[in-house]
């Protein structure tokens, strides 16, 4: 066209777009045209802008950065002629958002073109500023907008209503401002300008109050009136959809009804004879007649009770639901979820409809249909309600199954009508999805199983049975796992028999095969593996007759490569060859779980573990430590654990938790038969027993200390591991744990209590005998109060060098801690010298610690040189 | 009201994007691959909605291309498939039973039509009849310019022409 441009056409650019085979070649194409329109774009060329900005607009639909071309936009909307203005306003619509403030510079151009004698550029601006305006532009184009609500042509009025809609959204403070001319457009016979007034009208319901009243009191009979004449109208073949006149214009009067009468006695009377006619004359064959009627049933059950019109309604939704057309279906579920909540009795009559929809082949009708019959759920018909869903589950496919399986296990837990009842159904969830199925809900089913003593035998054969079946879902094996080693014992005598129940027959070695395969199944993990270790360390005093073989079993993990099995493994074996005395009260049963505690801790009543966990347990007269709410809290703690690093780790202290609260009890036998010895040790941490005033270090303990002798470093982390995790495990007020340390070592533990925010931080001898002496110096930083340094200074007392001294410490999990090297590893004798060495400690929990204390333990013979010493640190909140 | 439309081929290429809400660059490129991931591999039998986000995504697929337009929760779903059904017998007439490359080559056009018959996200029009007239009016408002400017062009470079002889 103009001999002296350059560039090629826009039809051409995207024929050479298309015509490429690959993304690279693409790519090459699109930048070579973007480097020709940004040139044009320096050149300030004027003849090709509107190609240009074109190209750029099929460019950036294809994904590419296109930013440098909006003020191309702007430059063509101040121009003068109709082409340019309609590609520019058209390209500001799609390369800018509100959010640009590039979009401010329009805001004249716009205020110009509203006004301009040309009533199609009017409608350009119109409809950009309808489709972009921010509340700035809304605030100062308001009143031309208002003013284009009377303009002489209806194309105009319709698209200054939609435009006004925008605006209002924006700044519902101009709404009055639109009431009157909102009113006025009611009266009209254009059906663009009368739709798009009760569009107008619905919007300024909602934003404005003031509004809803106006409209109230004058247009409700106008619009009755309008849609009585359109839904009687004869055919029009301009307005014609499949046999009914304007079914845009029905929908919005109903849905305008619907506001005006929500809540109005008054106004949802004058409605009820025009919304009568519309449920029922209406052609429900098509889908635009379908449209109308489910508007109308929305309207029908908004608007002030009518007995009459209700059941029409509720009919034919349940008309829709046995609609062959999905969409159909798909409408009538969600109308039905509104619906329950004005008449549930009318919903509960299609049930069993709404349960077929559920077992449908497509997610959106399934997920609609579940929603509903979880809504549909009450005491009277959990039972077969459930029954049903369950049975789904069979066949569900995959992406479905989380889905119905979390909706089933809430049912079954808010309706259960009797325990059994409650094991029978989360039974089989879990035998059918229990790889589904969150950690809360297996926990859950540990405390009721728990609680229901008079069905522990029944669980425990059904679990064995199912558990014998299929090991594919992990928590139902997890589950299984826990109840054989709890109840091994009712398992194999049939104890507990129910009339409903078959007998069978499970000898003791049955019994242990199955606790063998969980802990070799490779598909299971490490939780399942850990807790299958502790039910088979329990069956070992269940069953005298398969003891050997469990230590076979136990014996075979000491060499597994993950530590926590491996160091399960090493402690039971050590209890099983030494503490023959001990063992049977160390593996008692588990007491009862408290329930009201978990669901208390479920939502959220029990801020953190620290709390629970921190309660003193009560001694009672026979020196029995009995731990009296903190197991259960520590059992929870799994649930709310406030930093675990990977979910099998935090499981993995689950189980130590469980194991300690079954065993804290169960130390106290041994603890008369044993004289105290210096030197803490693993066991005793293991079992928990720092609350026990009289402690006993056993032989055993002593096996394994000097085993970490032989080979130092690496055992004694393991050592430090234990006694790390169930101490953080185990809450010891700081008084008693400071009574045991006395007890212990003779030499003295020292428990410092000191807040947090105090200003000094007073130096403190952690640790001195005849041999060594330790000091910790404690400093913070200014405005980071979680962290604590704490330089500590060994001194050797004893006339010996101390050689390779190796200083280690171990925290709870939620503190953080950084060990700096020592200044060296030789200490001299006699006190000429010292080593120092830093630590710095993180308190990575959000709420205040107010005191804190330091527990810390000395590992080493005395009468030799301490090569290690471990300190754990542990605070209090 | 509409949040925005999506026209997307079979093959998951995006034929024409409208925001009615504001949704920034990065935003948008998103929603375009979940919402192509999510509607493309639909069964033919299913219904046309897709819940997504808290909002319904109301699709239907004519020929190689899918219409799609995303509403709140309470919107009625059935009149958006009208809507799009609406917006697809226009194109058909102004086109001449429109096809794919129609849209591709004249993506302006398809924005034009669709600016006739939504604003804000709401329906502005719904009469065929009245949405073809105004687009061609338009369209010859745009011809007529053309035409001016041409034979302007022509004649300065005649002039220019005469001028250098």
């Amino acid at each position: 066209m103009n001999p002296f441009s350059s560039g090629t056409r826009l039809r051409d650019m995207i024929r050479a777009i298309r015509a490429c085979k690959t993304a690279a070649e693409e790519r090459a194409v699109v930048r070579k045209e973007c480097a020709a329109i940004r040139a044009a774009i320096n050149e300030n060329d004027q003849d090709y802008r509107h190609r240009n900005l074109a190209k750029l607009m099929f460019i950036h639909m294809l994904g590419y950065p296109t930013h440098f071309g909006q003020m191309e936009c702007l430059k063509l909307i101040a121009s003068t002629g109709f082409p340019e203005k309609r590609i520019g306003y058209l390209g500001l619509m799609l390369l800018l958002d509100e959010r640009q403030e590039v979009l401010m510079l329009v805001t004249n151009s716009l205020k110009q073109d509203l006004n301009h004698s040309n009533q199609y550029i009017v409608g350009l601006a119109l409809c950009a500023l309808g489709n972009i305006s921010s509340a700035e532009m809304a605030r100062d184009l308001a009143p031309d907008v208002e003013r284009l609500l009377q303009f002489r042509d209806p194309n105009i009025r319709k698209k200054a209503a939609l435009c006004s809609i925008r605006i209002i959204k924006k700044v519902p403070d101009l709404a009055e401002n639109f009431m009157h001319p909102a009113s006025s457009l009611l009266k009209e016979k254009h059906h663009g300008v009368l739709i798009t007034g009760v569009q107008l009208c619905t919007d300024l319901c909602k934003v404005s109050s003031e509004a809803l009243e106006y409209f109230r009191e004058n247009c409700i009979e106008g619009l009755v009136k309008t849609l009585r004449d359109i839904a009687n109208s004869p055919y029009s073949p301009e307005y014609d959809i499949a046999g009914i006149t304007d079914p845009f214009l029905h929908i919005r009067l109903l849905k305008l009804l619907r506001i005006l009468g929500q809540g109005d006695a008054g106004a949802s009377d004058c409605m009820t004879d025009i919304l009568a006619q519309v449920a029922s004359r209406t052609e429900s064959n098509k889908n635009a007649g379908n449209a109308i009627l489910y508007e109308c049933v929305e309207t029908i059950m908004s608007i002030e009770d009518n007995g009459g019109l209700r059941v029409l309604a509720i009919n034919i939704l349940g008309r829709f639901l046995s609609n062959r057309d999905n969409n159909i279906r798909y409408v009538g579920l969600n109308m039905l979820m509104k619906a329950i909540m004005v008449d549930a009795k009318a919903v509960q009559r299609h049930r069993a409809t709404i349960l077929e929809c559920v077992k449908d082949s497509d997610a959106s009708i399934q997920k609609r249909a579940l929603e509903l019959v979880y809504l549909l759920v009450n005491e009277s018909n959990v039972k077969p309600l459930t029954k049903e869903l369950i049975e789904y589950l069979e066949v569900s496919n995959q992406e479905f199954k989380g889905d119905i399986t979390a909706k089933i296990c809430s049912l079954v837990e808010k309706f259960s009508p009797a325990k059994i009842w409650y094991i029978d159904q989360m039974l089989k969830v879990l035998s059918e999805a229990g790889n589904f199925v969150k950690d809360e809900v297996w926990h859950a089913l540990i405390i009721v199983i728990s609680n229901a003593s008079d069905l522990h035998g029944y669980t425990v054969r059904a679990l064995y049975r199912v558990f014998q079946a299929s090991t594919e879902q992990e928590s139902l094996v997890r589950v299984a796992v826990w109840c054989v080693g709890e109840y091994g014992d009712m398992l194999v005598n049939n104890v507990g028999m129910l009339d409903i129940e078959e007998p069978i027959t499970v000898t003791e070695s049955d019994a242990v095969d199955a606790m063998e395969v969980a802990i070799k199944c490779q598909r299971l993990g490490l939780t399942t593996k850990a807790m299958a270790l502790i039910a088979l360390f329990k069956l070992s005093s269940r069953f005298p007759s398969c003891s050997e073989r469990i230590k076979d079993i136990i014996v075979q993990n000491k060499r597994s490569l993950v530590l926590e099995l491996q160091q399960r493994s090493i402690e039971f074996s050590c209890i099983l060859q030494k503490h023959h005395n001990i063992r049977s009260a160390l593996v008692e049963r588990m007491p009862i779980l408290d329930e009201a505690t978990f669901t208390g801790r479920k939502a959220g009543s029990l801020p953190t573990a620290v709390s629970a966990s921190s309660i003193i347990p009560c001694n009672l007269p026979n020196g029995i430590a009995k731990p009296a709410a903190a197991p259960i809290g520590d059992l929870l703690d799994l649930s709310s654990d406030d930093a675990p690093p990977a979910p099998v780790s935090s499981g993995g202290d689950f189980l130590q938790d469980l194991l300690g609260v079954d065993l804290s009890p169960a130390s106290a036998p041994s603890g008369t038969s044993q004289s105290p010895k210096t030197g803490t040790d693993v066991l005793l941490d293991l079992l928990s027993i720092g609350t026990l005033p009289p402690v006993q270090s056993s032989s055993s303990a002593i096996d394994i200390l000097s085993s970490s002798h032989d080979n130092k470093a690496p055992v004694a982390n393991l050592n430090g591991l234990a006694s790390h995790s169930s101490l953080s495990a185990n809450a010891t007020s700081p008084a008693s744990s400071a009574g045991m340390m006395d007890l212990l070592n003779g030499t003295g533990a020292i428990t410092q209590k000191h807040e947090e925010n105090g200003p000094a931080y007073p130096s403190l001898v952690a640790y001195e005998s005849s041999t060594l002496r330790m000091t910790f110096n404690f400093s913070k930083q200014p405005g980071n109060p979680q962290t604590t340094f704490i330089q500590a200074t060994f001194t050797n007392l004893s006339p010996n060098v101390y050689n390779g001294f190796l200083f280690q410490a171990a925290v709870p999990k939620f503190l953080q801690l950084h060990l700096d090297p020592a200044s060296s590893n030789t200490l001299p004798a006699s006190g000429n010298g010292s080593i120092t060495q830093c630590l710095k400690v993180t308190n990575t929990q959000h709420g205040k610690i107010i005191r804190s204390s330091i527990d810390w333990k000395l590992v080493g013979d005395q009468s030799h040189y301490p090569s290690i010493i471990l300190v754990v640190f542990e605070y209090f909140g | 009201m509409i949040h925005f439309v999506l026209l997307i081929s079979r093959q998951g290429k995006v034929r024409l994007t409208k925001w009615y809400s504001p949704y920034s660059q990065k935003e948008r490129t998103k929603v375009i691959r979940e919402l192509s991931g999510l509607i493309l591999t639909r069964g033919p039998k299913l219904c046309n909605f897709v819940e997504w986000r808290g909002l319904r995504v109301v699709y239907k697929r004519y020929a190689s291309l899918y219409f799609c337009m995303c509403i709140d929760e309470d919107d009625n779903e059935l009149e958006i498939l009208e809507i799009i059904h609406h917006y697809v017998e226009v194109l058909d007439r102004y086109f001449g039973s429109v096809c794919e490359l129609d849209l591709i080559y004249n993506f302006h056009k398809a924005y034009f039509i669709l600016d006739e018959l939504l604003i804000a996200g709401e329906l502005q029009e719904p009469s065929k009849r009245t949405v073809a007239r105004l687009v061609a009016a338009q369209d010859s408002l745009v011809e007529t310019a053309k035409e001016q400017t041409s034979s302007i062009t022509n004649i300065i470079a005649q002039v220019a022409n005469t001028a250098s002889l």
